[in-house]
């Protein structure tokens, strides 16, 4: 039994994300990201990890097999909502050994089997199914997708072909096939792979279009990055005061910049706090603007807010221009001097990550992706190291089934089909 | 009233389907009558003298883990024994034997002869006695009566069989033998979804005429691998097959004579495969072709007809002689008898579930050819499995049902029974999803086990089995028992990496070159071991990481596969299906989850559903 992990709250934004993992090798996943986990049916406090980064911290739970909601071993993250930091342990989660993203309904299936709900219940979710489904339908209409599923059409056309070659080879042995076919399949292998490289590179921007870049206003305290956001999304979402301090927490204004979806990010103001409440929001509004894709850095009397370290794409400005002209470029809430320069800058770092974005928009479809192109890579590695056709094969097979969710259902009849077109069979 | 001879079942038909069904059963402990038009002929190979090859080996070798007769039959009468796909791993070889007709048909006989409760009638079969859906016996043409609890019915090409030969046609079943209108009158009227197909036969050669001095020849595998797990080497003596190539002239004499075919004359209205195409065909779609490769195979040791193998034709017989002599060695050629195409229904095999049973009609079997298959291995194959589940039935047993998972008869009972056929199947390894766990070498590990629980597996091979079985565990044991650092390895000559991590010898099997001389250096117990089980242990090693990686979905398979949908699910009320999916299912209709989930487009959600209303129903029955 393969185990599942979805996000399990809604898409997009809120306090909480929960990401849920199910099945034989949950606890392992979970022990992947956070080390120790709790014992059953107790929470605790973790730092996800990934390799040496860490992702979020969080709060873990986890159930036995036979005393959770699917019956089986599961796993709780619940992260601090935000794409970045889901995307970031979804990701993680994927690089895990057996694991693989949930398809709708998934979840519901298994606590069915597992006799976790009833027949009743499960009924109950009927309209819930029916919209998942239908979800799935218009899935694969819209735009972005309908274009991902082109793309993969056409892998799985070159897989196809590749796979119908070898088989011939196996199958029909004793027949007039070209015997060696294995710089053949290399070639058509070599294209997809390269193909789906490129389609995840742009991945992570394509996530972005969907879900929104994050922008993240970061400065000392009392700087005006509250007075700043509140000019830029043209209302006041941020309570001003000017009592330091005042943002305790992580504010969030979704705005359209030049047809970009975006997010600004305010953060309390970075120093040495002394309330223990603040502290906490100053610790998670660092960990936030670390994983935005972009940062606004505001500099007052020329000095970089406490920890801060601006990176090449980070936007740096004068804080409070409206006040003593000083060097370099300026910005002021108050007034609204800079702004219209500011948003542009945004809008133009933003715009140029977008021209190379990809299809590949969701977690599910990069999980798919990038196991289809694993296993390609190792059909190639196979065919170099002159592996029996069968085994090569399989990987091809594989592949197909990876991408099954985005192209279709390869049936053997269509590589029997290109088999029977290409070659004579039939002595 | 007349005394009625009672059987538990009766098998129509005598060709690998009817035998092998009629075997089943008896060994089962059933009382079986066997009704055939000419019991001389059972056993008659009618189309090519091979047995075995790709896949088809496979489905051999299944027969014989289940204790039928194909496998040991075709040892028997085998004068060419050749593994096919040597240079591939162990999944994908084959075993394939050259047989000799009459050796073949006599072996068939003979075996048969040694089952007890197994009675051999002569006669045709004209009705079938049903009433109210239930089958209780079949009607001869002499008007006799015979009872019977299960009736399996394989008619080959036999039902509205029409034979053609250029521009020459008329009914029959195979070359010799009358066509079984009767009968086909008869299941016509049960209303059976059926459709046409065409297959084709080569002319026959003179062996005594044909120039072998001229031609490539094809010995046999120096070291021959037989069919059955119980067979140890060849009985009689070997021969050499030859090689030769059609060429320009050939093709051109056939396409001058396109229209006086049969086949593009118009004349043939059945779908004949594509993997085994009429030299018309041939030359029509592969024109840039310049050659084609002919093997001609001796049918016998003391007969000297060759069958041309790659020359199957529906063009008139004067056509067939001057293409024929066209060809490099068969210039002065002498046909035995020409070549023909043969035309018949079938039925169509989703009207079937996957014990063979028909539908709706309770007690009918159908298996073979008839269900749209070609091939004697295929044949036998359902026919096991049509007779163990008409005894079953007899009996008021539960059906035998196998998975997809564990066999090549799941394969294509699964495929036949869920996406019916376009064209005559063949098995092909291609099919398989879980190809390299249902190899050739270990049918008797996935179904002998299974094949002795039911009784279809005698005390002899069970036997054979169970001493190969310890065999193996002992081995497994004393390979497993230590383990060796990778410098120990490297040491021993066991190429792996120093990863520091410890293997034992069984693990090292999977590297290709260890010997058993390098094994018995690091365990000296592992000399003892017979080199056979050495040899099986490799073939499992050189998979094992694959097979893993395959457990968990062939597990999910097998679960699905387990969960039943009612016959008459209504799957045009089930709420929250898309329109496109609605429509699918009720096309297909399956029978189980898992083939529910091979739709396209059918996600898990959709699914669920499913499964939740087959409960529901489920339910209601139990309480009605």
């Amino acid at each position: 039994m393969d185990t599942i992990y979805a996000l399990s709250t809604a898409r997009g934004r809120a306090g909480i994300a929960v990401v849920r993992v199910s099945g034989p090798a949950a606890t392992a996943a979970g022990v992947a990201l956070c080390g120790a986990l709790p014992s059953p049916r107790t929470a605790a406090l973790r730092t996800l990890r990934r390799g040496g980064d860490v992702l979020d911290r969080a709060m873990v739970l986890r159930f036995s097999a036979g005393a959770s909601a699917t019956g089986e071993d599961v796993v709780e993250f619940h992260l601090h909502g935000g794409p970045a930091v889901v995307a970031a342990v979804l990701g993680a989660l994927a690089a895990v050994p057996g694991l693989r993203p949930a398809e709708p309904g998934e979840f519901t299936r298994r606590a069915f089997e597992n006799g976790r709900m009833t027949l009743t219940e499960v009924e109950g979710l009927g309209d819930l199914l029916q919209a998942e489904t239908e979800a799935q339908r218009r899935q694969a209409m819209r735009g972005f997708d309908g274009a991902l599923r082109r793309a993969a059409e056409g892998w799985r056309g070159l897989l196809i072909e590749a796979a119908a070659l070898l088989e011939a080879t196996i199958d029909f042995v004793e027949e007039d096939v070209p015997v060696d076919v294995g710089p053949t399949v290399r070639a058509l292998l070599a294209r997809v792979v390269l193909d789906m490289e490129r389609e995840l590179s742009g991945f992570a921007v394509a996530e972005r279009l969907r879900d929104g870049f994050e922008v993240a206003i970061v400065g000392a305290p009392n700087v005006g990055k509250s007075t700043l956001l509140n000019r830029l999304a043209g209302r006041d979402a941020a309570i001003v005061s000017s009592e330091a301090g005042t943002t305790r927490d992580v504010i969030e204004v979704r705005m359209d910049l030049a047809g970009l979806p975006v997010t600004l990010i305010d953060t309390a103001g970075l120093r040495e706090a002394s309330d223990p409440v603040e502290a906490i929001g100053v610790a998670r509004g660092r960990d936030r603007a670390q994983a935005a894709d972009l940062r606004i850095i505001l500099v007052e009397d020329g000095r970089l807010p406490e920890g801060v370290c601006p990176s090449a794409s980070d936007i740096v400005l004068r804080a409070k221009a409206d006040g003593d002209p000083g060097e370099g470029e300026g910005v002021s809430g108050a007034t609204g001097a800079g702004v219209d320069a500011l948003l542009e800058r945004i809008a133009s770092i933003l715009s140029a990550r977008v021209a190379v974005g990809g299809l590949v928009t969701r977690e599910r479809q990069r999980a798919a992706v990038f196991r289809a192109k694993g296993l390609l890579e190792s059909a190639m590695i196979g065919l170099d190291r002159g592996q029996v056709a069968e085994l090569v094969a399989e990987d091809i097979r594989g592949a197909l089934a990876a991408i099954e969710a985005l192209a279709g259902r390869v049936d053997v009849e269509m590589v029997l089909g290109a088999v029977f077109s290409q070659f004579c069979i039939g002595k | 009233m007349f005394h009625v001879k009672q059987f538990d079942v009766i098998v129509i038909g005598g060709g690998h389907a009817g035998t092998e069904a009629a075997a089943a059963a008896a060994r089962m402990g059933s009382s079986v009558g066997l009704v055939t038009l000419d019991p001389a002929k059972i056993g008659v190979m009618s189309c090519n003298p091979a047995i075995g090859g790709l896949g088809k080996g496979h489905l051999v070798r299944e027969v014989d883990a289940l204790d039928g007769i194909i496998g040991r039959a075709g040892d028997a009468a085998g004068i060419q024994f050749r593994l096919l796909n040597r240079s591939k791993g162990p999944a994908v070889q084959g075993p394939r034997v050259q047989a000799d007709r009459s050796l073949f048909r006599a072996a068939v006989q003979d075996l048969l002869g040694k089952l007890s409760g197994l009675t051999i009638i002569r006669g045709e079969v004209v009705d079938l006695v049903e009433r109210d859906n239930r089958i209780s016996g079949v009607v001869l043409a002499d008007g006799t009566s015979l009872g019977a609890r299960a009736v399996v019915l394989t008619a080959g090409t036999f039902l509205n069989g029409v034979i053609h030969i250029g521009d020459v046609s008329r009914p029959a079943g195979r070359v010799g033998d009358a066509a079984s209108e009767k009968l086909a009158a008869r299941l016509a009227a049960l209303d059976l979804p059926r459709g046409r197909l065409k297959t084709g036969t080569p002319p026959r050669l003179d062996g005594r005429t044909i120039d072998w001095g001229r031609l490539e020849r094809q010995p046999g595998d120096e070291d021959p691998v037989m069919l059955s797990f119980l067979s140890s080497g060849p009985v009689v003596p070997q021969v050499v097959c030859g090689i030769t190539h059609t060429n320009g002239r050939t093709h051109d004499i056939v396409r001058a004579n396109l229209g006086r075919s049969a086949m593009y004359g118009g004349r043939i209205e059945g779908v004949g495969p594509r993997y085994c195409p009429s030299i018309e065909d041939k030359v029509v779609r592969f024109a840039d072709k310049e050659s084609h490769q002919v093997f001609l195979e001796p049918e016998g040791l003391h007969d000297d007809t060759v069958y041309p193998n790659g020359l199957s034709t529906s063009l008139p017989a004067d056509v067939q002689e001057a293409y024929v002599r066209s060809i490099r060695g068969l210039e002065q050629v002498r046909l035995t008898a020409p070549g023909y195409a043969v035309e018949y229904d079938y039925v169509d095999p989703r009207a079937l579930d996957r014990s063979l049973a028909v539908r709706g009609i309770e007690g009918l079997y159908f298996a073979g050819q008839v269900n749209g298959t070609t091939g004697y291995e295929e044949a036998a194959a359902q026919g096991v499995v049509a007779g163990a589940n008409a005894a079953r039935h007899a009996r008021g047993e539960a059906p035998i049902v196998l998975s997809r998972t564990e066999s090549y008869i799941g394969v294509m009972i699964d495929d036949l029974t869920v996406r019916g056929v376009t064209e005559p199947y063949r098995m092909f390894t291609s099919r398989a999803e879980y190809r390299l766990t249902l190899r050739a070498d270990n049918a008797d590990q996935r179904l002998t086990p299974m094949g002795a629980a039911v009784g279809l597996v005698g005390a002899a091979r069970l036997a054979a089995f169970d001493k190969k079985i310890a065999t193996l565990e002992k081995a497994r044991r004393v390979l497993s028992a230590r383990r060796f650092s990778p410098q120990i390895l490297a040491s021993a000559g066991i190429p792996v990496s120093a990863d520091g991590r410890s293997r034992n010898l069984l693990e090292c099997l999977g590297f290709a070159a260890v010997s058993q001389e390098t094994l018995a250096v690091l365990e000296p117990e592992a000399a003892a071991i017979p080199p056979e089980a050495v040899s099986q242990l490799r073939r499992e090693a050189l998979y094992a990481t694959f097979v893993e990686r395959q457990a968990s979905s062939a597990a999910a398979i097998r679960r699905d596969e387990g969960q039943a949908l009612p016959e008459d699910m209504d799957f045009g009320s089930i709420a929250g299906l898309s329109e496109e999916l609605r429509g699918k299912l009720m096309r297909i209709r399956p029978a189980n989850l898992a083939q529910a989930a091979r739709i396209e487009g059918m996600t898990p959600a959709a699914l669920l559903l499913l499964l939740t209303r087959a409960r529901r129903e489920n339910a209601q029955r139990a309480r009605a």
